[in-house]
Protein backbone atom coordinates (compact mmCIF):
# COMPACT_ATOMS: atom_id res chain seq x y z
CA UNK A 1 0.00 0.00 0.00
CA UNK A 2 1.79 3.18 -1.24
CA UNK A 3 -1.22 5.89 0.79
CA UNK A 4 0.21 8.45 2.17
CA UNK A 5 -1.51 10.91 3.99
CA UNK A 6 -1.08 14.18 2.46
CA UNK A 7 -3.07 16.14 -0.10
CA UNK A 8 -2.03 15.41 -3.33
CA UNK A 9 -1.33 17.78 -5.86
CA UNK A 10 -4.33 19.32 -7.91
CA UNK A 11 -4.16 21.68 -10.90
CA UNK A 12 -7.20 24.45 -10.09
CA UNK A 13 -8.68 24.11 -13.47
CA UNK A 14 -8.75 19.87 -14.35
CA UNK A 15 -11.28 19.99 -12.05
CA UNK A 16 -14.27 21.64 -14.28
CA UNK A 17 -13.15 20.01 -17.08
CA UNK A 18 -13.37 16.47 -15.19
CA UNK A 19 -17.14 17.63 -14.51
CA UNK A 20 -17.56 18.66 -18.47
CA UNK A 21 -16.06 15.46 -19.48
CA UNK A 22 -18.17 13.79 -17.47
CA UNK A 23 -21.35 15.57 -18.28
CA UNK A 24 -20.83 15.28 -21.92
CA UNK A 25 -19.55 11.62 -21.50
CA UNK A 26 -23.25 11.24 -19.62
CA UNK A 27 -25.38 12.39 -22.37
CA UNK A 28 -23.23 10.67 -24.97
CA UNK A 29 -23.91 7.01 -23.29
CA UNK A 30 -27.46 7.69 -24.57
CA UNK A 31 -26.77 9.23 -27.90
CA UNK A 32 -29.81 7.51 -29.38
CA UNK A 33 -31.67 9.01 -26.66
CA UNK A 34 -29.91 12.65 -26.76
CA UNK A 35 -29.13 13.48 -30.05
CA UNK A 36 -30.32 11.03 -32.09
CA UNK A 37 -33.80 11.03 -31.04
CA UNK A 38 -33.97 14.98 -31.52
CA UNK A 39 -32.45 15.00 -34.80
CA UNK A 40 -35.49 12.39 -35.91
CA UNK A 41 -38.37 15.01 -34.71
CA UNK A 42 -36.71 17.65 -36.36
CA UNK A 43 -37.14 16.17 -39.47
CA UNK A 44 -39.70 14.64 -39.28
CA UNK A 45 -41.30 18.25 -38.15
CA UNK A 46 -40.11 19.18 -41.83
CA UNK A 47 -41.26 16.68 -43.56
CA UNK A 48 -45.21 17.39 -42.50
CA UNK A 49 -45.04 21.64 -42.26
CA UNK A 50 -42.99 21.57 -45.33
CA UNK A 51 -45.32 19.12 -47.41
CA UNK A 52 -48.46 21.04 -46.10
CA UNK A 53 -46.69 24.57 -46.63
CA UNK A 54 -44.64 24.70 -49.46
CA UNK A 55 -45.78 26.55 -52.21
CA UNK A 56 -48.37 28.20 -50.15
CA UNK A 57 -46.30 29.76 -47.72
CA UNK A 58 -43.21 32.27 -48.96
CA UNK A 59 -41.29 34.00 -46.48
CA UNK A 60 -39.71 37.83 -47.00
CA UNK A 61 -41.24 37.51 -50.52
CA UNK A 62 -38.31 35.52 -52.11
CA UNK A 63 -37.33 32.43 -49.64
CA UNK A 64 -39.10 29.16 -50.04
CA UNK A 65 -40.87 27.88 -46.69
CA UNK A 66 -39.06 25.14 -46.13
CA UNK A 67 -35.93 27.01 -46.72
CA UNK A 68 -36.88 29.20 -43.80
CA UNK A 69 -37.86 26.02 -41.37
CA UNK A 70 -34.62 24.77 -41.89
CA UNK A 71 -32.69 27.41 -39.62
CA UNK A 72 -35.32 28.20 -37.02
CA UNK A 73 -35.60 23.99 -36.44
CA UNK A 74 -31.80 23.76 -36.04
CA UNK A 75 -32.38 26.86 -33.38
CA UNK A 76 -35.15 25.59 -31.97
CA UNK A 77 -33.46 22.14 -31.34
CA UNK A 78 -30.07 23.72 -30.16
CA UNK A 79 -32.37 25.73 -27.52
CA UNK A 80 -34.33 22.16 -26.13
CA UNK A 81 -31.45 20.38 -26.04
CA UNK A 82 -29.17 22.74 -24.35
CA UNK A 83 -31.96 22.56 -21.81
CA UNK A 84 -32.67 19.16 -20.99
CA UNK A 85 -29.30 18.52 -20.66
CA UNK A 86 -28.15 20.58 -17.88
CA UNK A 87 -31.80 20.58 -16.30
CA UNK A 88 -31.63 16.57 -16.48
CA UNK A 89 -28.55 16.04 -15.41
CA UNK A 90 -29.52 17.82 -12.00
CA UNK A 91 -32.73 16.88 -11.52
CA UNK A 92 -31.52 13.18 -12.14
CA UNK A 93 -28.82 13.34 -9.66
CA UNK A 94 -30.46 14.89 -7.16
CA UNK A 95 -33.11 12.17 -7.03
CA UNK A 96 -30.65 9.27 -7.55
CA UNK A 97 -28.61 10.83 -4.79
CA UNK A 98 -25.49 10.76 -6.71
CA UNK A 99 -25.02 14.37 -6.88
CA UNK A 100 -23.36 14.16 -3.51
CA UNK A 101 -20.27 12.71 -5.85
CA UNK A 102 -19.82 16.44 -6.95
CA UNK A 103 -20.89 18.16 -3.51
CA UNK A 104 -17.99 16.48 -1.73
CA UNK A 105 -15.52 18.24 -3.98
CA UNK A 106 -13.67 20.94 -4.06
CA UNK A 107 -15.48 22.55 -7.26
CA UNK A 108 -16.36 26.15 -6.50
CA UNK A 109 -19.46 27.33 -8.01
CA UNK A 110 -17.79 28.90 -11.09
CA UNK A 111 -17.03 24.78 -12.07
CA UNK A 112 -20.15 23.67 -11.94
CA UNK A 113 -21.40 26.49 -13.51
CA UNK A 114 -18.85 26.02 -16.44
CA UNK A 115 -19.23 22.47 -16.49
CA UNK A 116 -23.00 22.21 -16.86
CA UNK A 117 -23.39 25.37 -19.17
CA UNK A 118 -20.48 24.26 -21.07
CA UNK A 119 -21.96 20.56 -21.61
CA UNK A 120 -25.50 21.82 -22.36
CA UNK A 121 -23.70 24.05 -25.64
CA UNK A 122 -21.94 20.80 -26.52
CA UNK A 123 -25.05 19.00 -26.81
CA UNK A 124 -27.36 21.76 -28.21
CA UNK A 125 -24.61 22.62 -30.93
CA UNK A 126 -24.08 18.95 -31.65
CA UNK A 127 -27.78 18.36 -32.12
CA UNK A 128 -28.09 21.47 -34.11
CA UNK A 129 -25.30 20.22 -36.68
CA UNK A 130 -27.20 16.87 -36.96
CA UNK A 131 -30.71 18.80 -37.66
CA UNK A 132 -29.00 20.87 -39.79
CA UNK A 133 -26.91 17.61 -41.22
CA UNK A 134 -30.22 15.66 -41.71
CA UNK A 135 -32.69 18.74 -43.41
CA UNK A 136 -30.24 20.72 -45.14
CA UNK A 137 -30.90 17.81 -47.80
CA UNK A 138 -34.81 18.76 -48.20
CA UNK A 139 -33.68 22.55 -50.02
CA UNK A 140 -31.10 24.13 -50.70
CA UNK A 141 -29.94 26.50 -47.93
CA UNK A 142 -27.50 29.91 -48.33
CA UNK A 143 -25.05 31.09 -45.46
CA UNK A 144 -24.90 34.97 -45.71
CA UNK A 145 -23.23 35.62 -42.94
CA UNK A 146 -21.71 32.70 -40.42
CA UNK A 147 -20.67 34.59 -37.33
CA UNK A 148 -23.95 35.14 -36.79
CA UNK A 149 -25.03 31.56 -37.06
CA UNK A 150 -21.98 30.94 -34.41
CA UNK A 151 -22.42 33.83 -32.28
CA UNK A 152 -26.33 32.98 -31.66
CA UNK A 153 -26.12 29.34 -31.55
CA UNK A 154 -23.59 29.39 -28.66
CA UNK A 155 -25.19 32.48 -26.89
CA UNK A 156 -28.81 30.82 -27.34
CA UNK A 157 -27.46 27.14 -26.13
CA UNK A 158 -25.25 29.13 -22.94
CA UNK A 159 -28.89 30.54 -22.29
CA UNK A 160 -31.15 27.60 -22.04
CA UNK A 161 -28.22 25.78 -20.63
CA UNK A 162 -28.14 28.45 -17.63
CA UNK A 163 -32.05 28.24 -17.17
CA UNK A 164 -31.55 24.35 -17.07
CA UNK A 165 -29.26 24.72 -14.18
CA UNK A 166 -32.03 27.22 -12.58
CA UNK A 167 -34.80 24.40 -13.38
CA UNK A 168 -32.61 21.42 -12.02
CA UNK A 169 -32.08 23.09 -9.07
CA UNK A 170 -35.88 24.57 -8.52
CA UNK A 171 -37.46 21.26 -9.68
CA UNK A 172 -37.55 18.36 -6.66
CA UNK A 173 -39.26 16.06 -9.08
CA UNK A 174 -39.79 14.75 -12.21
CA UNK A 175 -43.06 16.61 -13.03
CA UNK A 176 -41.86 19.72 -11.61
CA UNK A 177 -39.12 19.84 -14.11
CA UNK A 178 -42.09 18.47 -16.82
CA UNK A 179 -44.14 21.19 -15.97
CA UNK A 180 -41.50 23.81 -16.30
CA UNK A 181 -40.32 22.13 -19.65
CA UNK A 182 -44.08 22.10 -21.34
CA UNK A 183 -45.41 25.23 -19.49
CA UNK A 184 -42.79 27.60 -20.16
CA UNK A 185 -39.83 26.46 -22.32
CA UNK A 186 -42.06 24.48 -25.05
CA UNK A 187 -44.66 27.66 -25.61
CA UNK A 188 -41.61 29.77 -25.41
CA UNK A 189 -39.76 28.21 -28.23
CA UNK A 190 -42.98 27.64 -30.60
CA UNK A 191 -43.93 30.84 -30.29
CA UNK A 192 -40.73 32.41 -31.26
CA UNK A 193 -41.06 32.22 -35.53
CA UNK A 194 -39.85 28.77 -35.98
CA UNK A 195 -42.55 28.08 -37.84
CA UNK A 196 -43.30 31.52 -39.55
CA UNK A 197 -42.40 35.11 -39.62
CA UNK A 198 -43.63 37.48 -36.93
CA UNK A 199 -44.40 39.84 -39.81
CA UNK A 200 -47.13 37.25 -40.39
CA UNK A 201 -48.96 38.17 -37.17
CA UNK A 202 -51.68 40.39 -36.44
CA UNK A 203 -49.77 43.79 -34.79
CA UNK A 204 -51.02 42.69 -31.17
CA UNK A 205 -48.77 38.75 -31.33
CA UNK A 206 -46.24 40.83 -33.10
CA UNK A 207 -45.97 42.95 -29.72
CA UNK A 208 -46.57 39.76 -27.72
CA UNK A 209 -43.43 38.13 -29.78
CA UNK A 210 -41.04 40.78 -28.85
CA UNK A 211 -41.32 40.44 -25.33
CA UNK A 212 -40.01 36.51 -26.00
CA UNK A 213 -36.56 36.64 -25.80
CA UNK A 214 -36.75 33.02 -27.59
CA UNK A 215 -37.25 35.11 -30.82
CA UNK A 216 -34.01 37.16 -31.11
CA UNK A 217 -31.89 34.13 -30.98
CA UNK A 218 -33.95 32.70 -33.86
CA UNK A 219 -34.31 35.93 -35.73
CA UNK A 220 -31.10 36.12 -35.54
CA UNK A 221 -29.89 33.00 -36.08
CA UNK A 222 -31.95 32.68 -39.26
CA UNK A 223 -30.08 36.21 -40.68
CA UNK A 224 -26.86 34.08 -40.72
CA UNK A 225 -28.63 32.22 -43.39
CA UNK A 226 -30.49 34.35 -45.52
CA UNK A 227 -29.32 37.83 -44.38
CA UNK A 228 -32.61 39.19 -44.02
CA UNK A 229 -34.67 38.83 -40.68
CA UNK A 230 -37.60 40.54 -38.33
CA UNK A 231 -35.71 42.68 -36.52
CA UNK A 232 -31.36 43.93 -36.78
CA UNK A 233 -29.59 41.25 -35.61
CA UNK A 234 -27.51 43.63 -33.36
CA UNK A 235 -31.14 44.70 -31.23
CA UNK A 236 -31.16 40.40 -30.99
CA UNK A 237 -27.64 40.21 -30.07
CA UNK A 238 -28.07 43.23 -27.32
CA UNK A 239 -31.07 41.50 -25.99
CA UNK A 240 -30.04 37.70 -26.25
CA UNK A 241 -26.70 38.87 -24.36
CA UNK A 242 -28.47 40.75 -21.86
CA UNK A 243 -30.64 38.06 -21.29
CA UNK A 244 -27.69 35.72 -20.68
CA UNK A 245 -26.38 37.78 -18.19
CA UNK A 246 -29.57 37.66 -16.22
CA UNK A 247 -30.17 34.34 -15.90
CA UNK A 248 -26.12 33.12 -15.72
CA UNK A 249 -26.27 35.42 -12.54
CA UNK A 250 -28.99 33.90 -11.27
CA UNK A 251 -27.52 30.59 -12.09
CA UNK A 252 -24.72 31.10 -10.54
CA UNK A 253 -25.78 32.70 -7.57
CA UNK A 254 -27.93 29.89 -7.29
CA UNK A 255 -25.03 27.77 -7.25
CA UNK A 256 -22.83 29.48 -4.73
CA UNK A 257 -25.51 29.62 -2.28
CA UNK A 258 -26.51 25.97 -2.89
CA UNK A 259 -29.86 26.60 -3.41
CA UNK A 260 -32.07 23.01 -2.34
CA UNK A 261 -28.33 21.09 -2.54
CA UNK A 262 -26.41 22.18 0.69
CA UNK A 263 -28.64 22.35 3.44
CA UNK B 1 -3.45 21.18 15.32
CA UNK B 2 -6.33 19.11 15.06
CA UNK B 3 -7.64 16.59 12.03
CA UNK B 4 -10.79 17.62 13.07
CA UNK B 5 -12.03 20.61 15.09
CA UNK B 6 -15.81 21.00 16.07
CA UNK B 7 -16.89 24.16 18.18
CA UNK B 8 -20.03 24.97 19.46
CA UNK B 9 -21.55 23.63 16.18
CA UNK B 10 -25.29 24.12 16.54
CA UNK B 11 -27.92 23.13 13.89
CA UNK B 12 -31.34 24.11 13.90
CA UNK B 13 -33.67 22.98 10.87
CA UNK B 14 -36.30 25.41 10.31
CA UNK B 15 -40.17 24.71 11.20
CA UNK B 16 -42.41 24.41 8.30
CA UNK B 17 -45.52 25.51 10.98
CA UNK B 18 -43.36 28.76 12.14
CA UNK B 19 -42.49 27.71 15.49
CA UNK B 20 -39.27 27.39 16.80
CA UNK B 21 -37.67 24.73 14.84
CA UNK B 22 -36.00 21.28 15.44
CA UNK B 23 -32.81 21.76 16.96
CA UNK B 24 -30.29 18.73 15.30
CA UNK B 25 -27.00 19.83 17.39
CA UNK B 26 -26.92 21.58 20.64
CA UNK B 27 -23.18 23.12 20.99
CA UNK B 28 -21.39 20.08 20.06
CA UNK B 29 -17.59 20.72 20.68
CA UNK B 30 -14.52 18.08 19.83
CA UNK B 31 -11.57 17.77 18.23
CA UNK B 32 -10.01 14.55 16.86
CA UNK B 33 -6.34 14.40 16.88
CA UNK B 34 -4.21 13.60 13.72
CA UNK B 35 -4.20 9.57 12.94
CA UNK B 36 -6.73 8.83 15.70
CA UNK B 37 -9.32 6.09 14.79
CA UNK B 38 -12.90 7.84 16.37
CA UNK B 39 -16.21 6.80 16.72
CA UNK B 40 -19.30 8.71 16.74
CA UNK B 41 -21.60 6.99 18.24
CA UNK B 42 -25.50 7.32 18.92
CA UNK B 43 -29.55 6.08 18.29
CA UNK B 44 -30.70 7.03 15.20
CA UNK B 45 -31.81 10.80 14.94
CA UNK B 46 -29.21 11.66 17.53
CA UNK B 47 -27.80 14.24 15.07
CA UNK B 48 -24.39 11.93 13.85
CA UNK B 49 -25.03 12.14 9.59
CA UNK B 50 -26.11 16.05 10.43
CA UNK B 51 -22.57 16.36 12.10
CA UNK B 52 -20.78 14.79 8.86
CA UNK B 53 -22.57 16.33 6.69
CA UNK B 54 -21.61 19.81 8.43
CA UNK B 55 -17.80 18.48 8.30
CA UNK B 56 -18.11 17.81 4.68
CA UNK B 57 -20.11 20.58 3.59
CA UNK B 58 -23.58 19.13 2.52
CA UNK B 59 -25.33 21.06 5.43
CA UNK B 60 -24.25 24.58 6.76
CA UNK B 61 -24.66 25.03 10.80
CA UNK B 62 -26.69 27.32 12.06
CA UNK B 63 -23.45 28.78 14.38
CA UNK B 64 -20.25 27.67 15.49
CA UNK B 65 -17.30 26.38 13.22
CA UNK B 66 -15.70 23.16 11.79
CA UNK B 67 -12.19 23.27 10.58
CA UNK B 68 -9.92 20.46 8.85
CA UNK B 69 -6.55 20.27 9.50
CA UNK B 70 -7.06 24.00 10.28
CA UNK B 71 -9.22 24.36 6.79
CA UNK B 72 -12.66 26.12 8.02
CA UNK B 73 -15.24 23.96 6.13
CA UNK B 74 -16.80 26.90 5.05
CA UNK B 75 -14.34 29.73 4.46
CA UNK B 76 -11.82 27.85 3.21
CA UNK B 77 -14.28 24.71 1.92
CA UNK B 78 -11.82 23.94 -1.11
CA UNK B 79 -8.97 23.11 1.07
CA UNK B 80 -11.18 21.80 3.75
CA UNK B 81 -12.67 19.60 0.89
CA UNK B 82 -9.53 17.88 -0.47
CA UNK B 83 -8.44 17.08 2.80
CA UNK B 84 -11.59 15.13 3.18
CA UNK B 85 -12.84 11.73 2.16
CA UNK B 86 -16.84 11.03 3.17
CA UNK B 87 -18.22 7.74 2.34
CA UNK B 88 -21.74 8.27 2.93
CA UNK B 89 -24.70 6.70 4.25
CA UNK B 90 -26.68 5.68 1.53
CA UNK B 91 -25.58 3.04 -1.36
CA UNK B 92 -25.83 5.84 -3.89
CA UNK B 93 -23.66 5.39 -7.26
CA UNK B 94 -24.11 7.13 -11.42
CA UNK B 95 -25.91 4.71 -13.37
CA UNK B 96 -23.87 6.10 -16.57
CA UNK B 97 -20.58 4.81 -15.50
CA UNK B 98 -18.65 1.52 -14.88
CA UNK B 99 -16.40 1.31 -11.94
CA UNK B 100 -13.44 2.71 -13.34
CA UNK B 101 -14.56 5.53 -15.01
CA UNK B 102 -16.46 6.56 -11.61
CA UNK B 103 -13.05 6.56 -9.87
CA UNK B 104 -11.61 8.56 -12.94
CA UNK B 105 -14.14 10.84 -12.49
CA UNK B 106 -13.80 11.34 -9.07
CA UNK B 107 -10.38 11.59 -9.20
CA UNK B 108 -10.49 14.60 -11.59
CA UNK B 109 -13.02 15.88 -9.61
CA UNK B 110 -10.10 17.09 -7.30
CA UNK B 111 -7.80 17.49 -9.88
CA UNK B 112 -5.63 14.65 -9.56
CA UNK B 113 -3.99 12.93 -13.10
CA UNK B 114 -2.31 10.36 -13.95
CA UNK B 115 -3.94 8.50 -10.74
CA UNK B 116 -4.27 5.41 -12.38
CA UNK B 117 -1.56 3.18 -10.47
CA UNK B 118 -3.64 4.55 -7.13
CA UNK B 119 -7.40 3.81 -8.73
CA UNK B 120 -5.43 0.04 -9.52
CA UNK B 121 -4.57 -0.19 -5.86
CA UNK B 122 -7.68 0.65 -4.77
CA UNK B 123 -9.68 -1.96 -6.95
CA UNK B 124 -7.26 -4.53 -5.80
CA UNK B 125 -7.37 -3.70 -2.18
CA UNK B 126 -11.53 -3.76 -2.10
CA UNK B 127 -11.82 -6.66 -4.34
CA UNK B 128 -13.11 -4.78 -6.94
CA UNK B 129 -10.37 -5.60 -9.47
CA UNK B 130 -12.65 -7.76 -11.56
CA UNK B 131 -15.72 -5.41 -12.05
CA UNK B 132 -13.15 -2.27 -12.93
CA UNK B 133 -15.45 -2.05 -16.53
CA UNK B 134 -18.70 -3.71 -14.82
CA UNK B 135 -21.58 -0.95 -15.03
CA UNK B 136 -22.56 0.53 -11.14
CA UNK B 137 -26.11 -0.74 -11.83
CA UNK B 138 -24.88 -4.02 -12.51
CA UNK B 139 -22.81 -4.73 -9.13
CA UNK B 140 -24.44 -6.05 -5.66
CA UNK B 141 -25.28 -3.72 -2.70
CA UNK B 142 -21.85 -4.86 -1.44
CA UNK B 143 -20.15 -4.02 -4.43
CA UNK B 144 -21.61 -0.70 -4.59
CA UNK B 145 -20.34 -0.24 -0.63
CA UNK B 146 -16.83 -0.87 -1.56
CA UNK B 147 -16.96 1.31 -5.03
CA UNK B 148 -18.07 4.27 -2.02
CA UNK B 149 -15.26 3.39 -0.41
CA UNK B 150 -12.88 3.60 -3.29
CA UNK B 151 -14.45 6.87 -4.11
CA UNK B 152 -14.13 8.52 -1.23
CA UNK B 153 -10.29 7.68 -1.00
CA UNK B 154 -9.33 8.25 -4.73
CA UNK B 155 -7.69 11.69 -3.72
CA UNK B 156 -6.06 10.03 -0.90
CA UNK B 157 -7.15 12.12 1.91
CA UNK B 158 -5.18 12.65 4.91
CA UNK B 159 -8.77 12.87 7.14
CA UNK B 160 -11.43 9.77 6.05
CA UNK B 161 -14.77 9.83 7.28
CA UNK B 162 -17.48 6.95 7.34
CA UNK B 163 -20.90 7.28 8.17
CA UNK B 164 -22.51 3.49 8.81
CA UNK B 165 -20.11 2.13 6.33
CA UNK B 166 -21.15 -1.46 6.93
CA UNK B 167 -24.87 -1.15 7.19
CA UNK B 168 -26.58 -3.70 5.45
CA UNK B 169 -23.53 -5.40 4.27
CA UNK B 170 -22.21 -8.93 4.63
CA UNK B 171 -19.42 -10.18 6.94
CA UNK B 172 -16.78 -11.06 4.32
CA UNK B 173 -17.12 -7.03 3.07
CA UNK B 174 -16.76 -5.67 6.80
CA UNK B 175 -13.96 -7.55 7.65
CA UNK B 176 -12.15 -6.60 4.09
CA UNK B 177 -13.36 -2.80 4.32
CA UNK B 178 -11.89 -2.89 8.18
CA UNK B 179 -8.79 -4.18 7.38
CA UNK B 180 -8.12 -2.01 4.59
CA UNK B 181 -9.10 1.14 6.96
CA UNK B 182 -6.94 -0.08 9.76
CA UNK B 183 -3.75 -0.12 7.50
CA UNK B 184 -4.48 3.40 6.38
CA UNK B 185 -4.91 4.20 9.91
CA UNK B 186 -1.84 2.71 10.87
CA UNK B 187 -0.34 4.94 7.47
CA UNK B 188 -1.54 8.01 9.43
CA UNK B 189 -4.52 8.83 7.98
CA UNK B 190 -7.38 9.72 10.73
CA UNK B 191 -10.65 8.26 10.47
CA UNK B 192 -13.80 9.07 11.70
CA UNK B 193 -16.70 6.76 11.84
CA UNK B 194 -20.16 6.71 12.67
CA UNK B 195 -21.47 2.82 13.01
CA UNK B 196 -24.39 1.08 14.57
CA UNK B 197 -22.02 -1.86 15.15
CA UNK B 198 -20.63 -1.53 18.58
CA UNK B 199 -18.59 -4.18 18.57
CA UNK B 200 -16.67 -2.53 14.80
CA UNK B 201 -16.11 0.57 17.74
CA UNK B 202 -15.14 -0.93 20.60
CA UNK B 203 -12.25 -3.27 18.15
CA UNK B 204 -11.73 -0.49 15.76
CA UNK B 205 -11.75 3.42 17.75
CA UNK B 206 -8.93 4.47 20.19
CA UNK B 207 -11.58 7.21 21.29
CA UNK B 208 -15.27 7.42 21.28
CA UNK B 209 -17.96 10.18 21.49
CA UNK B 210 -21.62 9.68 22.11
CA UNK B 211 -24.26 11.93 20.98
CA UNK B 212 -27.86 11.91 22.22
CA UNK B 213 -30.47 14.31 21.00
CA UNK B 214 -27.79 16.53 19.71
CA UNK B 215 -25.61 16.92 22.39
CA UNK B 216 -22.39 14.99 23.15
CA UNK B 217 -23.02 13.00 26.85
CA UNK B 218 -19.84 11.05 26.63
CA UNK B 219 -16.32 11.54 24.86
CA UNK B 220 -13.15 9.88 26.25
CA UNK B 221 -10.85 6.76 25.34
CA UNK B 222 -12.62 3.43 24.43
CA UNK B 223 -10.64 1.38 27.49
CA UNK B 224 -11.88 4.04 29.96
CA UNK B 225 -15.39 3.89 28.67
CA UNK B 226 -15.25 -0.14 28.85
CA UNK B 227 -13.72 0.95 32.35
CA UNK B 228 -16.28 3.24 34.03
CA UNK B 229 -19.16 1.08 32.91
CA UNK B 230 -20.12 -1.92 34.91
CA UNK B 231 -17.76 -4.06 35.11
CA UNK B 232 -20.00 -7.31 34.59
CA UNK B 233 -23.54 -8.00 33.24
CA UNK B 234 -25.30 -10.93 34.29
CA UNK B 235 -27.16 -12.68 31.73
CA UNK B 236 -29.78 -15.49 31.80
CA UNK B 237 -33.23 -16.88 30.37
CA UNK B 238 -35.84 -16.32 32.08
CA UNK B 239 -39.77 -18.20 31.26
CA UNK B 240 -42.03 -15.22 32.44
CA UNK B 241 -42.47 -11.28 32.78
CA UNK B 242 -39.84 -9.46 35.36
CA UNK B 243 -40.40 -7.75 38.15
CA UNK B 244 -40.86 -4.07 37.40
CA UNK B 245 -38.03 -2.93 39.58
CA UNK B 246 -36.18 -5.07 37.41
CA UNK B 247 -37.05 -4.89 33.99
CA UNK B 248 -36.29 -1.38 33.93
CA UNK B 249 -32.95 -1.95 34.36
CA UNK B 250 -32.38 -4.43 32.36
CA UNK B 251 -31.84 -5.11 28.79
CA UNK B 252 -34.86 -7.81 27.58
CA UNK B 253 -34.31 -9.49 23.91
CA UNK B 254 -36.84 -12.19 24.11
CA UNK B 255 -36.54 -14.82 27.21
CA UNK B 256 -32.71 -13.22 27.10
CA UNK B 257 -32.36 -10.70 30.12
CA UNK B 258 -29.02 -8.70 30.43
CA UNK B 259 -28.23 -6.90 34.05
CA UNK B 260 -25.91 -4.55 34.61
CA UNK B 261 -23.91 -5.97 38.06
CA UNK B 262 -21.52 -4.17 39.94
CA UNK B 263 -20.31 -7.29 42.34
CA UNK B 264 -21.51 -10.50 43.54
CA UNK B 265 -24.38 -9.19 46.07
CA UNK B 266 -26.02 -7.22 43.28
CA UNK B 267 -26.05 -10.38 41.29
CA UNK B 268 -27.37 -12.32 44.37
CA UNK B 269 -30.05 -9.65 45.02
CA UNK B 270 -31.02 -10.06 41.36
CA UNK B 271 -31.32 -13.41 41.07
CA UNK B 272 -33.36 -13.71 44.35
CA UNK B 273 -35.81 -10.86 43.13
CA UNK B 274 -36.33 -12.93 40.23
CA UNK B 275 -36.79 -16.42 42.51
CA UNK B 276 -39.15 -14.34 44.76
CA UNK B 277 -41.08 -13.04 41.52
CA UNK B 278 -41.91 -17.28 41.11
CA UNK B 279 -39.89 -17.08 37.78
CA UNK B 280 -37.36 -20.26 36.36
CA UNK B 281 -34.09 -18.60 35.73
CA UNK B 282 -31.81 -20.94 32.92
CA UNK B 283 -28.53 -20.36 31.62
CA UNK B 284 -27.48 -18.38 33.71
CA UNK B 285 -23.85 -16.58 32.68
CA UNK B 286 -22.04 -13.47 34.06
CA UNK B 287 -19.76 -11.71 31.43
CA UNK B 288 -17.75 -8.15 30.63
CA UNK B 289 -19.42 -5.79 29.73
CA UNK B 290 -18.62 -4.44 26.59
CA UNK B 291 -19.40 -0.98 24.45
CA UNK B 292 -23.23 -2.10 24.06
CA UNK B 293 -23.41 -1.95 27.86
CA UNK B 294 -21.28 1.22 28.07
CA UNK B 295 -23.97 2.46 25.18
CA UNK B 296 -26.85 1.64 26.97
CA UNK B 297 -25.67 3.05 29.96
CA UNK B 298 -24.87 6.58 28.81
CA UNK B 299 -27.81 7.14 27.45
CA UNK B 300 -30.24 5.66 30.28
CA UNK B 301 -28.09 8.19 32.16
CA UNK B 302 -28.18 10.73 29.61
CA UNK B 303 -29.48 13.96 31.70
CA UNK B 304 -27.03 13.91 34.04
CA UNK B 305 -24.10 12.56 31.98
CA UNK B 306 -24.78 15.95 29.98
CA UNK B 307 -24.56 18.05 33.43
CA UNK B 308 -20.96 15.79 33.94
CA UNK B 309 -19.96 16.69 30.10
CA UNK B 310 -21.19 20.13 30.21
CA UNK B 311 -19.00 21.01 33.23
CA UNK B 312 -15.94 19.19 31.69
CA UNK B 313 -16.23 20.68 28.47
CA UNK B 314 -16.23 24.12 30.01
CA UNK B 315 -12.98 23.07 31.98
CA UNK B 316 -11.52 21.67 28.65
CA UNK B 317 -10.79 17.88 30.48
CA UNK B 318 -11.36 14.82 28.59
CA UNK B 319 -14.77 13.38 29.79
CA UNK B 320 -15.09 10.29 31.30
CA UNK B 321 -18.47 8.96 31.60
Amino acid sequence: MSSQPTVMVTGAMSGWQTLLYKEVLRFWKVGFQTVAAPVLTAVLYLLIFGHVLEGNVKVYDTIQYTAFLVPGLVMMSVLQNAFANSSSSLIQSKIMGSLVFVLLTPLSHWSWFLAYVGSSVVRGLLVGMGVLAATAWFTTLSVVAPQWIIVFAVLGAALLGSLGVIAGLWAEKFDQMAAFQNFVIMPMTFLSGVFYSIHSLPPFWQTVSHLNPFFYMIDGFRYGFFGVSDVSPWISLGIVGIALLVVAGIAVNLLRIGYKIRG
Amino acid sequence: MPAISFQSVTKTYPSTRGGSGLRALNEVSFDIAEGEFFGLLGPNGAGKTTLISILAGLTRATSGRVTVQGCDVQADYAQARRRLGVVPQELVFDPFFNVREALRIQSGYFGVKNNGPWIDELLESLGLADKASSNMRQLSGGMKRRVLVAQALVHKPPVIVLDEPTAGVDVELRQTLWQFIAKLNKQGHTVLLTTHYLEEAEALCSRIAMLKQGRIVALDDTSALLKAASSNVLRFKVDGELPPALAAAARITGRIVQLPAHGALEIEQYLASVREAGLTVEDVEIRKADLEDVFLEVMAAEHSHAAIVAAKQSSGARLPV
